[in-house]
């Protein structure tokens, strides 16, 4: 439809007709009081996002404090030097760096205001300077300006907060009180999150919850299997419950892109990152830290993404994320974060650096906490051609005592595995030949809980092996190495501790020409699956890694996801939109049987549901163990029922269903009866509603072949 | 005995069974899709394609006993649905004609007056086109096989759903066994799917289901090719399968499968 298009003097006419004045007088126009001038927004989250800067006018406005008083003479020099400092981190505005001076004495007051063009370049120049020291009399204190305002309204009467009355939370951990000992996995099809019971004796799944744009881009288990994130455009979200998933808390964060969870399920790390004001400078990165319950911003750090991507290959957003590792199992007591020269190690009592500082390691590139004790692996490369040689250090937190460490030789890149229980690292060392044409890949093998921490050296039986996926056994002191050059690679087992040889890795047996290329250990250990993804088009091979056997082979085809669920019970292969055919998932049996698949089109995401570690004490599963026989025949007896009650069920829809047809064929019986004459007359009276029949009549047929006459006797 | 063909060069033949004389032409206006005798073979509704500016119609000729006296006249016209109708088939007594197609729509009309009768429910029916459809021997049922990856049973009187079969493949072609109550489906994959999917030799598969429990029994592998038809012989102890690999596939049964027992 096309716009009405109004000539001027038509609108005057009509006004004029109406009796109205067209000339407006602004000045004269009251405005209702308040922000939102007494119109209630329909978008709460926006006014309730603590982040957001109202422009007041002098945000981009810095105040910086503790600065020297100088007379007269001494004004220009100082403003000099202060200019020099903040032109570096932005564009200082015309006229825009003023040092008030006291009337009486004619000095400056010792302190100055800065502004900038945008808010942004001011907060950086807040983050960056405050804490300067100038000299040893004077460290700068830089606040933003609206700060101030915000600090002088604290009323001086302290009035006690209100107490709220006590409502009791849902249990948030019922999900591990199911009867059936069931697990749970959320998806993520087309729009629709769901939750799903794996009722694996049924071959079937059973709803928890489901909704439909619960998320805005994808979900996440937290560590523990507590809470379900979602990310939405203003920030994240938690859900859970006792029987169905409400939202318990919000985290505040435009733009985020990727959230991380301590491990210990205390604190949330989100992340965002923006576009420059100067299209020539790197994205600004947002990273908060929130506390999970209350949704408390603990500490928020900003910075240009440049401060962030030290070190791994940059991923999605730019950066290789989680930016901080937390260390120390679920205590979540310490997070580091790799920097230029330095890993900073903060402690989550204040958020701030341990003793005030980083650590400082001249050329780190990565570092790798342990699963359970507070130990950093580190890794240097090597430097100067060769005279400074590469370097792994095992460094205790928070002392920051290097407990071992070890030089490695024409060294060129290396990699770090450490064993689920911390009782072993493994560093991949990818070293030059001596013709540095080529590289060789070895193993060295820390063992930690050892004294001295004894390393040991480990090469394959064939060096020049390009090595393809590694894999400690989780629990156990056994790990997969896959390696070749061929197009089906070599899978070899080796454990730390063999019968004969207590103290030396030894190897187990070697698997040739494997279609795998990735490992998937079941979280207990002992079984693994060997898969062959992307190129392999799916394959799936189920060790037994206690009697090196393969218990069953099989394929998912196009499978793009392979994961355990918590208990090493079941696998889920799963194939992803990424395909366009046949995306959807199938739950197997630890030794490899299909026990059921579900077609989902759009597929986006599996995600077993973690399971915390055990509340048993270590006595208490000894027990359960020696007593299992007793235990199990119970539950022998449960399934037993259960499958009878199933076998019944279906009898019963079968006999159902069998009866509804028995009554349409009576029905049509019925029909045809009624109409057999007028199909005779049809058919020009032939009786017979069959095609027409042939008989098969058997003729005998005697031909005579030959006819000769023999006489026998002369007379 | 009678035959009667249907072709894209715009012509339906009549043909002499037991010498292969070629008895009699209709010509249309566009190719010719499907053809089916009526009971006592004295009519036969044949549908044609959408074609330039001709709509796709649904024609009855009468078929004169003796081929002599065979006329090119047309008993009466249907022209109606959208799209491309797949198939057309005689309702018992030969009252209707029932129709099916690229609408995905099942029509049944009247005979003799060509008005429509019947739809099939929207809610129910098939999602996506139509591409085969089969009677019960006795015609009071009829199985219709659809791109939506399903096949529905149909009540031919009433046009009721009665029974669906689904699989993971767009169906191209549907039978049903004269002898026991099963359903066989054989299909192909989406254009678009083709370097996506399964190569391997042999991945094709005509699916045998239970008709009464809905249940899928097992499949015949074997076509390199998507399948694009299924017959039963009328005994019901052996089934063809032609496909898009060129073959003809002639299955015999084994004596175990007429134990089958779910």
């Amino acid at each position: 439809m096309a716009a009405e298009v109004m000539l001027m003097n038509e609108i005057e006419a009509k006004a004029a007709s109406m009796g109205i004045d067209l000339i407006i007088d602004f000045n004269s126009i009251q405005l209702p009081r308040g922000e939102d001038c007494g119109i209630v927004s329909d978008d709460e989250d926006v006014y309730h996002d603590d982040h957001l800067e109202f422009d007041s006018g002098f945000g981009n406005v810095i105040v910086v404090d503790n600065l020297p008083v100088v007379p007269r003479e001494k004004f220009e020099k100082l403003e000099g030097v202060i200019r020099k400092i903040y032109s570096q981190i932005g564009v200082i505005k015309e006229d825009g760096l003023w040092m008030p001076v006291d009337p009486e004495t004619k000095k400056t007051l010792g302190y100055c205001f800065i502004e900038y063009n945008t808010p942004q370049e001011a907060e950086l120049a807040k983050e960056k300077t405050n804490g300067y020291k100038l000299d040893r009399a004077h460290i700068f204190a830089v606040n933003m300006f609206d700060d101030f305002d915000k600090y002088m309204r604290v009323p001086d009467e302290w009035a006690p907060p209100e107490i709220k009355p006590y409502t009791p939370g849902e249990n948030l951990q019922k999900w591990l009180t199911d009867e059936k000992a069931r697990d749970q996995f959320v998806i993520r099809a087309g729009t629709d999150t769901e939750v799903l019971w794996n009722d694996a004796r049924q071959s079937k799944t059973e709803l928890v919850y489901k909704r439909t744009y619960w998320t805005e881009s994808f979900v996440q288990w937290s560590p523990l299997g507590t809470y379900l994130a979602t990310v939405h455009r203003q920030g994240a979200a938690v859900w859970g419950g006792a029987n169905t998933f409400n939202r318990l808390m919000r985290y505040a964060h435009p733009q985020v892109k990727l959230i991380d969870f301590s491990p210990g399920e205390k604190f949330l790390v989100t992340y965002s990152s923006h576009e420059p004001s100067n299209p020539r400078d790197a994205n600004r990165v947002v990273i908060n830290i929130f506390d999970v319950r209350t949704g408390k911003v603990m500490r928020d750090f900003k910075g240009s993404a440049d401060e962030f991507t030290i070190g791994g290959a940059g991923g999605v957003a730019g950066v290789s994320w989680p930016v901080f590792r937390w260390g120390g199992g679920k205590e979540d007591k310490y997070f580091a974060k790799l920097g230029k020269n330095m890993i900073s190690v903060y402690e989550t009592e204040t958020f701030s650096l341990i003793d005030k500082k980083s650590l400082k390691v001249e050329n780190v590139v990565d570092f790798s906490w342990s699963p359970t004790d507070l130990i950093l692996a580190l890794f240097v490369p090597e430097l100067g051609g060769g005279n400074q040689p590469a370097r792994v250090s095992l460094v205790q937190i928070p002392s920051k005592v290097e407990l071992r460490q070890k030089n490695l030789f024409s060294v060129s890149d290396c990699k770090m595995y450490w064993q689920s229980n911390g009782e072993y690292l493994a560093v991949k060392a990818d070293r030059y030949t001596k013709t540095k044409k080529s590289t060789y890949t070895g193993f060295e093998l820390f063992r930690i809980k050892e004294r001295d921490i004894p390393i040991e050296v480990l090469e394959l039986d064939n060096k020049n092996d390009k090595i393809i996926a590694f894999a400690w056994e989780p629990k156990g002191h056994r790990f997969a190495v896959i390696h070749g050059d061929n197009p089906r690679p070599d899978i070899s087992f080796y454990s730390m501790k063999s019968s004969h040889n207590l103290g030396r890795v030894s190897k187990l047996t070697t698997l040739k020409g494997k279609q795998a290329n990735a490992l998937f250990w079941s979280p207990g250990g002992r079984f693994i699956v060997l898969a062959g993804l992307k190129g392999f088009n799916g394959q799936l091979e189920f060790f037994n890694v206690d009697e090196l056997e393969t218990m069953a082979t099989a394929e998912h085809f196009m499978a793009t996801d392979i994961e355990w669920d918590p208990t090493g019970r079941y696998v889920a292969t799963a194939v992803t939109s990424v395909h366009e055919m046949e995306n959807g998932f199938n739950i197997w049996s630890f030794h490899g049987k299909l026990l059921y698949r579900i077609l989902k089109d759009h597929f986006f995401q599996f995600l077993w549901r973690p399971r915390p570690p055990p509340f048993l004490s270590a006595e208490k599963e000894e027990e359960i163990l020696k007593y299992l026989k007793k235990y199990s025949k119970k539950y022998d007896a449960e399934d037993q029922d259960v499958s009878m009650l199933l076998s019944e069920q279906d009898r019963e829809k079968r006999r159902m269903l069998k009866e509804e047809w028995e009554k349409w064929i009576s029905e049509w019986r019925r029909a045809s009866e009624e109409e057999k004459l007028e199909r005779q007359k049809l058919r020009d009276g032939e009786a017979s509603d069959e095609e027409e029949e042939y008989e098969a009549k058997e003729v005998e047929v005697e031909e005579i072949l030959d006819f000769s006459e023999e006489v026998l006797f002369e007379e | 005995m009678r035959l009667i063909t249907g072709s894209a060069d715009q012509t339906v033949k009549l043909w002499n069974v037991q010498t292969g004389a070629q008895l009699y032409t209709f010509n249309f206006g566009s190719p010719a899709r499907s053809v089916d005798f009526s009971v006592g073979d004295k009519l036969a509704v044949i549908t044609t394609d959408p074609f330039m500016e001709l709509t796709s119609a649904i024609h009855v000729k009468r078929i004169a006993r003796d081929p002599t006296e065979q006329t090119e006249e047309s008993e009466l016209v249907i022209k109606g649905p959208q799209g491309r109708i797949n198939r057309a088939v005689w309702g018992p007594l030969n009252r209707t004609i029932v129709s099916a197609g690229e609408d995905a729509v099942i029509r049944i009309w009247d005979s003799e007056t060509g008005k429509l009768l019947r739809e099939a429910d929207k809610e129910s029916g098939h999602k996506k086109t139509i591409t085969s459809l089969t009677k019960s021997a006795d015609g009071s049922h009829f199985l219709t096989g659809s791109l939506d990856k399903s096949a529905k049973l149909w009540d031919t009187r009433s046009l009721t759903l009665i029974k669906t079969y689904v699989t993971e493949r767009p169906v191209n072609a549907v039978a049903m066994s004269p002898l026991l109550d099963h359903v066989v489906l054989g299909g192909g994959q989406d254009a678009s799917a083709v370097t996506t999917t399964d190569h391997r030799a042999g991945k094709f598969e005509a699916k045998f289901f239970d008709k009464i429990l809905q249940e899928e029994i097992g499949g015949v592998k074997g076509h390199f090719g998507p399948i694009n038809a299924l017959a039963f012989n009328p005994d019901g102890k052996s089934f063809s399968s032609g496909g898009e690999d060129g073959y003809v596939r002639l299955h015999h049964f084994d004596p175990d499968y007429f134990n089958i027992k779910i």
